[in-house]
């Protein structure tokens, strides 16, 4: 470290850095908290107290007569997602869809993923990849309408001859996987890039069937890949109000719940509570999956 | 090779049915700009150029081509979106690229609680993350505008930038940077000549995603933005609800996908060029 080569005035033009940069490495812990300090403030003071005060709002109720948020600690808001039924409807039909649509997404990235990585020639494999990231740009609310014109009576689906199935659940699943299923072909294809084929090889020359290898060896491998895509479709099946509303017809889901009762019933403390409900399902997903290594994925 | 030849043209085949799927809603939207009926019937039985010069004037010595958008609402919405989308980043590039070297290069107590509180931004629901901010900015009592939107959507950026750079430092060989320093380079001269040059592509790759995410993020933004500004999103979201306006917003979304390309191209011949580097 102490060998210090190059010319004088490169060494005169860095003097302050270097005094810093000596600092930094003499004294790690000040460098440490130079570096954690701001992210750690933004998340920890925005979003995470953000968090904690929508938590607290839910134990807060509205007042029948003046429609005015009364601040007093009681549970009547989480009593009314528990006794009525409607709730429980909602929530069992929002984590059914985010499933669905999951594990829809799951069976076509992978082998679209697999192709990509593995079967293309490197020239079009950069093209499958630029195709990937292309409807990411374009925007969300003009697919779902594009979609609006596949589905609706008269529409795309109909023209072609297959019966479309209308406005409605199925709608909404086919929509959101299709909205979601780049953010699934992503990282299982860096997963399937990161996986030597040297192993794949190995496995067949060992006499392990196409079936076999993928079972003991390919997917154990992309398993924190699959994990990480998962999270996406998801947590934004589970907050996703806007698309429902465009093709789901007359169902209720999780997301235009909370929005209804933010916006057009504003009732606060209601909206609060139920989206404890996806905050919920998404921090015990969080949690058990966080040792597969799928967080450094994503 | 270690699949059979049957197998392989089964995949691809899957595959590039995949990518039909994945384009045939942006093929709807395309021919749908070029219909000229006001509602969205199908399949257009009268082609025109209608809503393309409702949107655009051709631009000419005179106009400037900012002004090729001839609709003001929609010329401000965009320049809000670029705007928001361009802070968002980099603050999002900033903190995401300090916590990413704090935590690969220290091992230090809540080490693996700050990478899962950089996740959970993204991994909690749109419409949480958005009413939660929207209750702290009001109790704080600030302006709702470009400022909070901007704090919102750097927010869940943070960790597009940081997994990237993550990504990267792993892969990355230590014996690089001691080399630097064996050969008498400063800490600054290292990450300036030897580190920076190396990790360029994984910010860029996450930049542009974080980008990208940013310019087409509604669910948020609904619950951030002020009475006064619209993001693009949003203008589109209040035209497609007006059924004389809503085949203005498929020439728009044309256009966006159009612009979109170049972007996607230079980033991914970016990331192409350098060794090592593979992917997002």
């Amino acid at each position: 470290m102490t060998y210090v080569v190059g010319s004088e005035r490169n060494q005169q033009r860095n003097t302050m850095s270097k005094r810093v940069a000596r600092f930094g490495f003499r004294h790690p812990k000040l460098k440490l908290g130079g570096l954690v300090t701001g992210p750690v403030l933004w998340l920890v003071l925005a979003y995470i107290g953000s968090l904690a005060a929508l938590l607290i709002a839910a134990f807060w109720r509205i007042d029948g007569f003046t429609t005015k948020l009364v601040h007093d600690w009681n549970l009547g808001n989480f009593r009314e997602l528990w006794r009525r039924s409607v709730y429980r409807t909602i929530a069992v039909r929002t984590v059914g869809v985010a499933v669905a649509v999951t594990v829809i997404d799951m069976l076509i990235a992978v082998p679209m993923a697999f192709t990509m990585a593995k079967i293309m020639k490197p020239t079009r494999r950069r093209m499958a990849v630029v195709g990937v990231l292309m409807p990411l740009w374009s925007s969300y609310l003009v697919k779902s309408y594009a979609w609006r014109t596949i589905f609706i009576k008269g529409g795309v689906l109909d023209w072609v001859g297959l019966a479309s199935p209308g406005f409605g659940i199925s709608a909404t699943v086919v929509l959101l996987s299709y909205l979601w299923l780049p953010y699934m072909i992503l990282p299982i294809y860096a997963g399937f890039e990161r996986l030597p084929n040297s192993l794949l090889e190995a496995s067949a020359d060992l006499g392990g069937k196409t079936l076999r290898t993928f079972r003991s060896v390919t997917l154990p491998m992309i398993k924190p890949s699959i994990i990480a895509g998962s999270i996406f479709t998801f947590s934004l099946t589970l907050g996703d109000y806007i698309a429902v509303n465009i093709v789901g017809g007359k169902s209720q889901f999780l997301g235009n719940t909370v929005y209804a009762n933010f916006g057009s019933a504003n009732n606060l403390p209601l909206a609060a509570a139920l989206s404890t409900i996806p905050v919920v399902v998404m921090v015990v997903y969080l949690t058990s999956i966080r040792r597969s290594g799928a967080l450094e994925n994503l | 090779m270690f699949l059979s030849r049957p197998a392989r043209i089964a995949l691809k085949i899957f595959t590039w049915l995949a990518f039909a799927v994945l384009y045939i809603p942006l093929l709807v939207v395309l021919a749908s700009s070029f219909n000229d009926s006001n509602s969205f019937t199908w399949p257009p039985k009268v082609w025109s150029l209608q809503w393309w010069r409702r949107v655009m004037r051709w631009p000419g010595f005179t106009v400037k081509i900012w002004n090729a958008i001839k609709i003001d609402a929609l010329r401000e919405s965009l320049f809000t979106s670029l705007k928001v989308a361009l802070f968002a980043t980099l603050v999002a590039l900033l903190l995401g690229s300090l916590a990413a070297f704090a935590v690969h290069r220290f091992a230090f107590f809540g080490r693996s609680t700050l990478s899962l509180l950089v996740v959970l931004p993204i991994a909690l629901p749109g419409i949480v993350t958005g009413l939660a901010l929207n209750q702290a900015f009001r109790r704080i009592g600030l302006d709702f505008g470009v400022t909070t939107i901007v704090v919102a959507h750097a927010t869940f950026c943070i960790v597009i930038v940081y997994n990237n750079l993550t990504a990267r430092l792993k892969r990355m060989q230590p014996s690089l940077e001691e080399a630097s320093s064996d050969l008498g380079a400063s800490g600054v001269q290292t990450f300036r000549y030897v580190t920076f040059p190396l990790i360029r592509s994984a910010l860029l790759a996450g930049g542009l995603l974080s980008f990208a995410l940013s310019f087409d993020e509604i669910v948020v933004t609904t619950f951030t933005s002020g009475a006064g500004t619209r993001t693009l999103p949003q203008w589109i979201l209040d035209n497609l609800s007006r059924p004389k306006q809503a085949p203005v917003v498929n020439v728009v979304a044309v256009m966006v996908i159009v612009l979109s390309i170049i972007p996607v191209y230079f980033a991914q011949r970016l990331t192409d060029q350098d060794p090592g580097a593979a992917g997002r």
